[in-house]
């Protein structure tokens, strides 16, 4: 029966998947790799910047380089959270990865959270996309910095959420609408993080779309799937750091 | 069918948690060396030479073993690293002008 049901021509109409691999995770490493073009644009931009403007400003101090490392310890720490999620969920182990997931959220959360205070402390200071109190002759720095961090802490942020869908599903919609509340209402009007709130609240409805229109049950590999945009987002923060502020140090 | 399953060729390779440790131990350590460096006043371009140095092994080692693709089959890992690889150096080319910029004084 079975040597019938392989030599049906139905059968045979198949081909064989892509590298042999699943789709959906073909399909992650073709986002990542258009992503990473994104990424690599903005960084090559900043960098052109730093390296052609002998008064390119240097406003990351002690501080501000410790608290970057800290992020780094974060984003590090939560790729291998990440990792240890997957293969968990690859052993069956679906609780334990789930546990992974969640812890892998909260060092992502830590991270968007230092980066937000890094970034209050430098408008506080007087950075804006259009001028820096550092170097007056150097306007785009603001904005070549600010494009590259807002992009990845977006992405980190949506990376939170996308965590937030696989290891809980219908139970994150009230926690992210809560976050999203928090956020907005203990942000004063000035910060731009009293109105980046609001993705957390779009991030709601598109989770919410997704989880009552498609409703399942996330497996190992929807698991290893959202690991590698997790993963991606790490491994673009290597680059964003010692560029951006390691290259930049007000360290005497 | 030589080649088996995916599913059983993925099982044959999976890679064991310790190994997971060891690379996140190397990325931390490659890390504390970056944030020395950033301690020292070097000359930015020969700075940003050996940053970019120490962030690409950090990505190798997050693409290889976190992301698995030492653990996918060689046409994958070839035509998606090449790929992305070739488009990422074409971007280098402006590296040379922003250095020109430097050297000649040009505003």
């Amino acid at each position: 029966m079975a040597d019938v049901a392989m030599h049906h021509p139905a059968v045979e109409a198949f081909e064989p998947p892509l590298f042999r691999t699943n789709s959906k995770k073909l399909g992650m490493w073709l986002f990542i790799m258009s992503d990473s073009l994104t990424f690599g644009a903005l960084l090559f931009a900043y960098s052109y910047g730093r390296i052609s403007n002998p008064a390119w400003p240097m406003p990351f101090g002690s501080p501000s380089i410790m608290r970057a490392s800290i992020m780094t310890f974060f984003l590090l720490s939560s790729s291998l959270t990440m990792v240890l999620g997957v293969a968990a969920a690859g052993q069956g182990r679906m609780s334990a990865a789930v546990r992974w997931l969640l812890a892998t959220m909260l060092l992502g959360t830590g991270f968007i959270v230092l980066h937000a205070a890094e970034w209050t402390g430098l408008i506080h200071e007087g950075l804006t996309p259009f001028k820096n109190p550092w170097a007056a002759g150097v306007p785009q720095f603001g904005g070549t910095f600010f494009t590259l961090t807002g992009m990845h802490m977006l992405h980190v942020t949506l990376g939170v959420i996308y965590l937030g869908v696989v290891a809980l599903r219908k139970k994150w919609i009230p926690i992210l609408l809560v976050l999203w509340l928090l956020a907005w209402l203990l942000t004063p009007a000035s910060s731009p993080f009293h109105y980046g709130a609001h993705v957390l609240l779009l991030g709601a409805i598109v989770a919410s779309m997704i989880l009552y229109f498609k409703p399942k049950q996330y497996d190992a590999v929807d698991i290893e799937v959202s690991g590698l945009y997790w993963h991606f987002v790490d491994l673009v923060w290597m680059f964003i750091f010692p560029l951006v502020y390691l290259m930049s140090t007000r360290i005497t | 069918m030589a080649h088996g399953t995916p599913t059983a060729t993925a099982e044959a390779h999976q890679p064991k948690a310790g190994q997971f440790f060891w690379v996140w131990g190397g990325l931390l350590i490659l890390t504390a060396i970056e944030v020395y460096l950033g301690y020292q006043n070097m000359q930015p371009l020969k700075m940003l030479f050996i940053l970019l140095g120490l962030s690409i092994i950090k990505s190798a080692l997050i693409i290889l073993y976190f992301m698995h693709m030492k653990f996918e089959i060689r046409s994958m890992r070839y035509v998606l690293m090449t790929a992305l690889i070739v488009c990422l150096c074409l971007m280098t080319v402006f590296f040379a002008d922003a250095a020109r910029i430097i050297s000649l004084g040009v505003r």
